[in-house]
């Protein structure tokens, strides 16, 4: 039995690839500059990750043990290129901005991870929405960074998302802080490590918190009998 | 499931090099698929990127033909081929356009130089740089109004040896914090006057308008 609420679950907070994992840093701190930058970079390799999924799975009874590494890297390197061309041709101008970071979708070790460990065990189905689950999960944290960091750094939010959705999204397209200066620190790598810093011991506070609730409203029922 | 037993043929060399082969096989297949569905769109995109580039160093009242046609290729001092774009009224050369690059603090900076037909610069614009954000990225038109002072000038006003930042003796401004940036940039747009000085008959000799399309008599 597959269960689907655990993958959502782990995909977007348990399990996350950057929360939980620390996978993926070398994309996540090269691209989240802005907002925009990271969601994009997100859903590429969310697209990645669905598809690896699939294919891996289908695969799954033919693969044997001895070769699987080659044969994965060789599905992932090929879905990666495949996006590479497909957002050079459709989505240009951001393509302009990820171009160089695209090609590194296949040396982000959270995608072989997940074909190892979860897609190459499980039938098609979970497997594809287990990548679209991480995937999110990861575009999410790319989001949260990149918008701190843009917020901070350069004092706007989503700035040239309509490179990314198409002119209606302009609207998303804020400047924070008019005539902000820059803090060129945040932009810089160095400001990723540490924004991230902060937000993973953010997300360790939210779990302290989730974890004492949940302790007290276990114990409640369990002494309440005693009480009455 | 997996304490049923493997069936031994997959254990075989021959069947992990079928194996493998033909995941290769399927992987040519798929990449060679895209890149034909791609191939052309992409190459209209490059164009298209390469033509507004152009178009911000060559004013359009400047010319009336096709800037992407005929390209010339010269090879500069050191070697290395130029493609030199032109724009012509008829076949008179007005303007045209080349490719230099300099080094900045963190590696090349490529920028775009269209100059006219004696040699003045038209304008000069970065293509593509990986300078500090802030500090370097002044030279782009985006930040800093910096690399338009460059315009109507040319070799010899000023003189060769004023094509420098004002610290190395020249008469040009860098930015406080930046310097090597604004000195890798100059040293690359003195480069691009001499090549034109180099080339000038080159460069400058009339359009020739090729008759294909019109069969003689």
């Amino acid at each position: 039995m597959t269960d689907y609420t655990r993958i959502i679950k782990d995909g977007l907070w348990d399990n996350n690839i950057i929360f939980v994992q620390s996978l993926a840093l070398c994309p996540l701190l090269a691209v989240t500059g802005s907002a925009s930058n990271g969601l994009g970079m997100g859903l590429a390799t969310t697209s990645v990750l669905v598809a690896s999924g699939a294919m891996v799975s289908i695969f799954r009874e033919i693969i044997t043990p001895q070769v699987r590494i080659p044969v994965f890297v060789l599905i992932i390197a090929v879905l990666v290129t495949l996006v590479d061309m497909s957002m050079n041709a459709w989505t240009h101008d951001l393509h302009k901005v990820l171009g160089l970071f695209i090609p590194l979708i296949v040396t982000n070790c959270a995608i072989l991870g997940r074909a190892e460990s979860f897609a190459s065990r499980n039938k098609v189905a979970p497997a594809a929405f287990d990548g679209l689950m991480m995937g999110l999960g990861f575009t999410l944290a790319l989001v949260i960074l990149g918008a701190a960091r843009e917020m901070l750094g350069s004092g706007t939010l989503f700035a040239n998302a309509h490179l990314l959705l198409g002119g209606w999204a302009s609207f998303l397209e804020l400047e924070l802080i008019p005539d902000y200066k820059g803090f060129l620190l945040i932009i810089l790598p160095p400001g990723g490590f540490l924004v991230l810093g902060f937000i993973l011991a953010g997300k360790r506070l939210i779990d302290r918190a989730l974890a004492e609730r949940k302790a007290k409203s276990a114990a409640v029922p369990a002494s309440a009998p005693s009480n009455a | 499931m997996r304490a049923v037993a493997e069936p031994s043929y997959r254990k075989r060399v021959g069947y992990q090099a079928m194996l493998l082969g033909g995941f290769a096989t399927l992987a040519t297949i798929f990449l060679l698929a895209g890149h034909m569905a791609t191939k052309d769109v992409i190459k209209l995109r490059n164009q298209e990127d390469l033509l507004a580039s152009l178009n911000e160093v060559i004013p359009a009242s400047l010319y009336n033909n096709d800037l992407l046609a005929n390209p010339l290729e010269i090879d500069d001092a050191q070697g290395h081929p130029v493609t030199v774009y032109r724009g012509a009224q008829g076949t008179q050369i007005t303007a045209v356009a080349y490719e230099i690059t300099g080094q900045g603090y963190a590696g090349e900076i490529r920028l775009i130089m269209g100059l006219d037909a004696t040699g003045k610069v038209l304008g000069i614009r970065v293509l593509s740089h990986a300078e500090t954000p802030g500090l370097g990225d002044k030279i782009e038109v985006q930040k800093t109004d910096w690399i338009l002072g460059f315009n109507g000038l040319s070799l010899g006003n000023p003189p060769l040896e004023q094509w420098k930042v004002k610290k190395d003796g020249g008469q040009f401004d860098s930015f406080s914090g930046a310097t090597i940036t604004p000195r890798g940039v100059l040293k690359a747009i003195a480069q691009g006057l001499l090549f034109f000085k180099d080339h000038r008959t080159e460069l400058t000799n009339p359009l020739v308008v090729e008759s294909t399309s019109t069969p003689a008599h």
